[in-house]
C-alpha cells in the first residue's frame, strides 16, 4: 500500500549534514516525511522518522548508498498507525540523582503498575566520569489523582534518587 | 448569540496586528457574546481573541476560573484594547490554540504581569495576575500582535520545571 507509513530509523556517529542528506533524498525521491524525532546520543546522531511513499524494499533501496556514504546503520520497519494521533501529557516526572544500575526501571516499574502511559521520556548523565549525575524527564499521561501516583513514586528512588511528579496543565487559548 | 468560525493556521489573517477597539456600541457587545459562544463551543478553551475568528480588533476574553485544579484567577474577563505594561519571572508551560488543532508545546511566558484594558463599555480595568491567568492573557494579547504559540515554541527536550518545587 503506498500510503502506509514506514518507520526509519537511521544511526551512526554524529556530523554536519546528516540530516540535510537524508531528507533531499528522500525529497527527490517523492517521499513524504511526518513525525520525527532525531537527537544526539553519546556522540551518536540517531533518527527516527516516519515516511511515506513506497515499499520497505523501495526506501531500503533509496537510502542505502546514502548510509554508506554517512556511516549511518539504517533500519525500516513498516508500522500501523498515522498522523493526528497525539495524546497531551497531563503528568510530569523528574527524576534525579547519583548515577547507579536499576533507577528507569525502578521508577518506570512504579509508574506501569500505576497504569501511568509514557508518552515521552528523555534521560541524560550529567557530572563527569567520577561523579556521574542520572537526570531524567518524563512525561505521560494518567488518569489517577496525583497523590495516588506520588505515592506510588514514593519508594521507587531507593532513598538515594529524587523522584518527583507534578501536573502539568495545557493551556488551550 | 451565534458560534463563529474559528480560524485555523497558516491563515495569514492570523498573523495581522489587530486595530484598537474605538466605539463601545450594542454591535461590539453583541460580538463579545459571539465571541465567548464559539470559546465555549470549543474544546475547553480557557480564552479566545477576536482574530481567531477573522475580526482584527483587540479584544479578547480570558476565563480561568473553571480549571479542575484552581489556580488564581479574577474570573471571567472580557478584556478590550488590552496592554500588558509589566512582565517579571518566566516560566515554561504547555500550550495549544483553537487555531492550531492537534498540536501542543512548551512556551515561555511572564510568571507574573500588570495589564490595563476597558471593559465592554469602555472603562478602564486594571489587573495584577500570576500564573496560569498571567499566560492565557499572554497567549491572547499575542493573537492580537499576530503571534501564535507556534511563534514561541521551545525545544520538548528543555525542562518544563526546572525553576519548581512541587513538594
Amino acid at each position: 500500500m503506498m500510503n502506509d507509513w514506514l518507520m526509519l530509523t537511521l544511526i551512526g556517529a554524529d556530523r554536519p549534514g546528516i540530516v540535510a542528506r537524508v531528507t533531499d533524498t528522500l525529497y527527490r525521491a517523492g517521499w513524504t516525511l511526518g513525525e520525527a524525532s532525531m537527537m544526539r546520543l553519546g556522540g551518536n546522531f540517531a533518527i527516527m522518522m516516519m515516511v511515506r511513499g513506497g515499499e520497505a524494499d523501495d526506501l531500503e533501496a533509496l537510502l542505502e548508498p546514502v548510509a554508506d556514504a554517512l556511516g549511518l546503520r539504517l533500519h525500516v520497519d513498516a508500522i500501523a498507525g498515522g498522523l493526528h494521533r497525539h495524546m497531551i501529557p497531563n503528568y510530569q516526572v523528574r527524576v534525579s540523582g547519583a548515577d547507579r544500575a536499576g533507577i528507569v526501571a525502578q521508577v518506570t516499574g512504579a509508574l506501569a503498575e500505576a497504569g501511568f502511559n509514557i508518552l515521552d521520556l528523555e534521560s541524560d548523565v550529567a557530572g563527569d566520569e567520577a561523579n556521574p549525575v542520572y537526570v531524567m524527564t518524563i512525561q505521560g499521561d494518567s488518569d489517577q489523582p496525583l497523590e495516588v501516583l506520588r505515592k506510588a513514586l514514593e519508594t521507587a528512588g531507593g532513598g538515594d534518587v529524587e523522584v518527583s511528579i507534578s501536573p502539568i496543565d495545557t493551556l488551550i487559548g | 448569540m451565534a458560534v463563529l468560525d474559528i480560524l485555523t493556521a497558516p491563515d495569514p489573517r492570523l498573523k495581522a496586528v489587530s486595530a484598537p477597539v474605538e466605539r463601545f456600541d450594542d454591535a461590539l457587545r453583541a460580538f463579545i457574546d459571539d465571541l465567548e459562544a464559539t470559546r465555549r463551543a470549543g474544546p475547553a478553551a480557557v480564552g479566545i481573541a477576536a482574530p481567531q475568528v477573522g475580526r482584527l480588533q483587540r479584544i479578547v476574553i480570558v476565563d480561568v476560573s473553571g480549571m479542575r485544579r484552581p489556580v488564581p484567577n479574577h474570573g471571567h474577563l472580557v478584556l478590550v484594547n488590552p496592554e500588558i505594561t509589566h512582565w517579571e519571572g518566566f516560566e515554561l508551560g504547555r500550550e495549544g490554540c483553537l487555531s492550531v488543532p492537534d498540536y501542543t508545546g512548551n512556551v515561555i511566558r511572564a510568571e507574573r504581569i500588570r495589564l490595563t484594558a476597558q471593559d465592554p463599555f469602555g472603562e478602564p480595568l486594571a489587573f495584577e495576575m500570576e500564573g496560569f491567568e498571567a499566560r492565557a492573557v499572554q497567549h491572547e494579547v499575542d493573537h492580537l500582535d499576530g503571534l501564535l504559540f507556534l511563534d514561541r515554541l521551545v525545544s520538548r527536550r528543555t525542562d518544563l520545571f526546572r525553576r519548581k518545587n512541587y513538594r
